[in-house]
């Protein structure tokens, strides 16, 4: 079998790759992460922080709420512990994300840098182009290609990143403003999509209601209240539609 | 001083990428021994979704930086407006985000402060 050749297991790999980069330069998500870290860019260079900072904070952190979280609280001159707080919190949602798409991209070979590669890269863009384009992929080349299309998004998003902070002194507020609307915009119309399942409708829907109700009533923990109570709520629902039929 | 030069950037491995990457860590850890197909990948799937969706909601009813100075209905108007361009031209993403920021760019321009 051709499988257990090693030479054509890494052709398929390396071809896996390259396909996932040239399916992350076609995707939407090419605009809309353009248009996010060159907010994130500008935000950066207004609270005074330096370029190579602001990149770094992209390639490490990689994922648009976090970064400005981190960003803005520390320029607001928060202290190190409440921000860290802050952007651990948000980072809560990268837990399930990783969980549920890991498992589509494994094969049965040790892969481990490869896995932390992609676990590194799942941010809601590459999650939601991942979930959607894997599976069309034979098995072997799954991981290779998921890190294909974040290798193609984190690219484009480190340029956008240094351009935002060069062309901060010329955006008017408008225009950052539009930028900032990318994320929810974007987020919510791939979300829909990707939304085939009965249980990923109903959370869907409850997220949008639950999320800014917590928010109000100022509950800690807020978003993670969110996710556990609105996806467990979508959940049962679909348990009880399975056991009707 | 090298070591003041480097503290920022102490600054952001430890609050920013070690808090952000250990859910990350965390997720490879859960993920192991279980099945594409599983039940239990329904229930996380669910949980993630919500959790984003609420992300989303956030943003546009408390909105943060710039997008903050327009007014709270054109931004839900936006919203509304982009998703019905969205199901219009058949799920189209393209589509439904170009319309929303168009949305919102004249919201701001015509009610904005």
């Amino acid at each position: 079998m051709a499988q257990h050749d090693p030479d054509s297991c890494s052709t398929t790999r390396s071809g896996g790759f390259f396909a996932g980069v040239r399916a992350g330069y076609a995707s939407i998500f090419q605009i809309v992460l353009l248009g996010t870290f060159v907010s994130i860019g500008a935000l950066a260079h207004d609270l005074g922080f330096s370029a190579p900072w602001v990149v770094l904070s992209t390639v490490l952190v990689w994922a648009g709420p976090a970064q400005v979280i981190l960003v803005s609280s520390l320029g607001g001159g928060g202290a190190p512990l409440a921000v860290a707080v802050a952007v651990g919190l948000s980072g809560i949602r990268l837990l399930p994300m990783v969980m549920s798409l890991l498992p589509i991209l494994r094969s049965g070979r040790r892969q481990t840098a490869a896995l932390l590669l992609a676990a590194h890269f799942t941010a809601v863009s590459m999650w939601l182009e991942s979930l959607r384009l894997a599976p069309t992929r034979p098995r072997e080349e799954r991981l290779a290609f998921a890190n294909g299309i974040g290798t193609s998004f984190l690219t484009t998003s480190v340029i956008a990143t240094m351009s935002g902070h060069v062309l901060a002194a010329n955006l008017p507020k408008g225009v950052v403003a539009a930028l900032l609307f990318l994320t929810p915009m974007s987020f919510l119309t791939s979300l829909t999509r990707n939304s085939r399942h009965l249980a990923d409708r109903i959370a869907f829907v409850a997220g949008l209601l639950l999320g800014p109700l917590l928010a109000f009533y100022q509950i800690g923990l807020d978003l993670l209240w969110t996710g556990l109570i609105g996806g467990t709520a979508a959940y049962l629902v679909h348990l009880w539609w399975e056991r009707r039929r | 001083m090298i070591l003041h030069d480097l503290y920022p950037y102490f600054i952001l491995v430890f609050v920013g990428f070690l808090p952000n990457e250990v859910w990350r860590w965390l997720g490879i850890v859960l993920a192991r021994g279980i099945d594409e197909n599983s039940e239990v990948l329904v229930w996380v799937r669910a949980v993630a979704t919500a959790v984003l969706t609420g992300v989303v909601a956030k943003i546009v009813v408390y909105s943060p930086g710039a997008l903050a100075g327009v007014p709270l209905w054109v931004r839900l108007a936006a919203v509304g407006v982009g998703m019905i361009a969205f199901f219009l031209a058949r799920q189209s993403i393209f589509v439904g985000v170009g319309t929303g920021i168009g949305a919102l760019v004249l919201g701001n321009t015509l009610f904005g402060g």
